[in-house]
């Protein structure tokens, strides 16, 4: 019972990122209806600047704290560069020049930090286990991940859902052309919500390091399984990505955790142990398999 | 026949094709062995981007998960391989009917969504294919297998890299004629027309979703057919031969090549291994160890291309005629 409980939160927490990852990029989609592959490098640049600023500062809070401002203006940046001419193209071309990103931001990472992965040590204060139920120790890193996690979800949901902001970007999920021609700066209003994404992605990234390692192309499958979430949720919905989110992280770990024993039943121990985070993979896009073919536009997408 | 010879697009086809069909003797008379491997693999990756070209460039269908023909061709091949089926002529059917029953099914339930969701959901397929060999433990997991040749006795011996690389340029050149013949039918100017207006095509009568289902599974029983090629050819597979990396760079090389031109898949792999080969050189040129970072030039390449260069090497070669 207790094992499951641990699991369950290791979902959680892994779900949480994942959102954090989804949330970017299902807003980058329903407001500027951009698909944007190299959302998973500023993950990944998130934790190499991250890395870069914890040992300038000799500080994880201090470090992380100006590496969010750091992804948001390179989030800028990219988008004034190069996503800001795609706006207007077809899907295709977005993920053409996107793909284009991923290889030359890899490459950049490869050329500043070199070839072998870092690591980040989970900060002193936070590297022992507190009790989350009398007598369940669970690893106080993890815990603050979660805590992090909904805060910042929750922080979302009020930006989106009460704030002038939040306004203009609803409004521009339904009608982009129209909040326009009302008069709404809506390149300013993009590029604020591109950096906003990017900040999330490096947020997450950073927050993934210390418990995955920090190597090239960290960003590039854990993308693919944020794309899966927005996709199951529905395009533009934060909601649908918020539900979908959890639920991948439940199968993930879950599949972890308990498939292993399941099958070793009825085949060998390290057959097993190998085969199970496969199958746990393959089951999330099952998943999305069967939402698409019950609801093509996802569970709460708009329907055309 | 001649007459196309006059035009830049003729006279630089014909000159390619005449290069690859000579290009064994090349290598020997040169002594670049090395150069024989990477004409093959553009031979086998010609193929590919052919069998991608038939949907994504004739149906506007963008499939992001075409890469994982790789890995049921070649995975069917390789598994037969290691249970001790080494006769091709078991081989090479097996794994062109999985392929086909494969992209049947998929198409089948991929072609009911639109736009980015078919973009989605054909890379999702990808992917899950993508787990499903790297789950399979028995067969090499994650690591890969290696595998023997598949065995035609008597009629060509696939170890010798001569014969090999002959056997797929006849094949490629089947391909492009099939494709020739297919976008020019009945059947193919049916696709080209729901790539435009589907909605008209639809209203014209035409079962729009049993035409590009049906290409859909020709392409990738096509694609299955360069997964057995490729397999034979590295003697080896693996997951990382379907990554979505992979089904990246067959886009960037249709696109780079010309989106619905017949010889554009062969232009498109062509320039790709050319650069791939070619960047790190000309880097270290202007500056000792850029070479090693060729990807940081090629990525914003590729950006370049997708915004200003769509109609791709095709479109350089003079207006085409329809």
């Amino acid at each position: 019972m207790e094992y499951l409980l641990l699991q369950v939160l290791n979902g959680v927490q892994l779900g949480l990122l994942m959102f954090l990852l989804a949330a970017g990029l299902t807003l980058t989609l329903g407001i500027m209806d951009l698909v944007n592959l190299a959302h998973g490098s500023l993950y990944m640049m998130g934790a190499y600047i991250a890395w870069t600023l914890i040992g300038v500062t000799d500080s994880f809070v201090l470090g992380t704290l100006l590496a969010l401002p750091a992804i948001f203006l390179l989030g800028v940046a990219v988008e004034i560069v190069v996503i800001r001419k795609l706006y207007a193209r077809d899907h295709l071309t977005q993920v053409l020049a996107t793909f284009g990103l991923i290889l030359f931001f890899n490459e950049l990472v490869r050329a500043l930090w070199g070839p072998a992965g870092k690591s980040i040590a989970v900060p002193g204060f936070l590297n022992r286990t507190i009790e989350i139920l009398p007598g369940v120790p669970y690893p106080a890193y993890r815990f603050a991940i979660i805590v992090v996690g909904a805060l910042v979800a929750i922080l979302l949901a009020w930006l989106v859902a009460r704030t002038r902001l939040g306004m203009l970007i609803r409004a521009g999920a339904s009608n982009r052309r129209m909040i326009g021609a009302l008069g709404v700066n809506i390149e300013l209003l993009f590029s604020l919500v591109f950096g906003l994404g990017a900040v999330f992605a490096g947020l997450a990234g950073l927050m993934a390091a210390p418990i995955a390692s920090v190597r090239i192309g960290m960003g590039d499958d854990i993308l693919i399984l944020a794309l899966v979430i927005i996709v199951i949720g529905g395009i533009g919905s934060i909601k649908g990505a918020f539900i979908a989110a959890m639920v991948v992280g439940q199968i993930d770990i879950v599949g972890r955790a308990f498939l292993p024993d399941i099958l070793k039943t009825f085949m060998s121990s390290s057959a097993a142990s190998s085969a199970a985070p496969a199958i746990s993979q393959v089951l999330v896009y099952v998943l999305m398999a069967v939402v698409l073919v019950w609801r093509p536009t996802g569970l709460f997408g708009q329907r055309t | 026949m001649m007459a196309a010879l006059r035009t830049p697009r003729g006279l630089a086809t014909a000159l390619i094709l005449l290069v690859l069909a000579v290009l064994p003797l090349l290598t020997q008379a040169f002594d670049q062995r090395y150069l024989l491997s990477i004409g093959t693999r553009i031979v086998i990756w010609s193929i590919a981007a052919v069998s991608l070209n038939m949907i994504l460039g004739y149906g506007g269908l963008v499939s992001f998960g075409h890469a994982m023909f790789f890995g049921i061709g070649g995975y069917a091949v390789g598994i037969l391989s290691a249970e001790g089926v080494s006769s091709g002529w078991i081989q090479w059917p097996v794994a062109l009917l999985a392929a086909t029953a494969w992209a049947a099914l998929i198409g089948a339930l991929s072609l009911r969504t639109r736009g980015l969701y078919f973009i989605m959901i054909t890379l999702a397929f990808a992917q899950l294919v993508y787990y499903v060999g790297s789950g399979l433990e028995a067969y090499g997991g994650d690591d890969g297998l290696n595998i023997s040749r598949s065995r035609f006795p008597g009629l060509i011996d696939l170890r010798d890299k001569a014969s090999f690389y002959w056997l797929c340029f006849a094949l490629l050149c089947a391909s492009l004629w099939f494709c020739g013949r297919y976008a020019n039918s009945h059947f193919g100017l049916v696709l080209r027309g729901a790539k435009s207006n589907e909605l008209r095509m639809t209203a014209l009568g035409f079962p729009v979703f049993r035409y590009r289902l049906a290409a859909f599974t020709i392409a990738g029983a096509l694609g299955g057919l360069s997964g057995i090629l490729l397999a034979n050819e590295g003697a080896y597979v693996s997951p990382a031969m379907m990554s979505w990396m992979k089904s990246g760079d067959l886009i960037v090389i249709v696109v780079l090549g010309g989106m619905g031109a017949l010889f554009g898949p062969l232009y498109g792999t062509i320039a790709f291994f050319v650069l791939e080969e070619a960047l790190p050189p000309l880097l270290n040129l202007a500056h000792k160890g850029w070479g090693e970072y060729w990807m940081i030039v090629f990525g914003p390449l590729l950006v370049l291309i997708a915004l200003y260069a769509r109609g791709g090497i095709d479109s350089l070669l003079g207006r085409r005629h329809e």
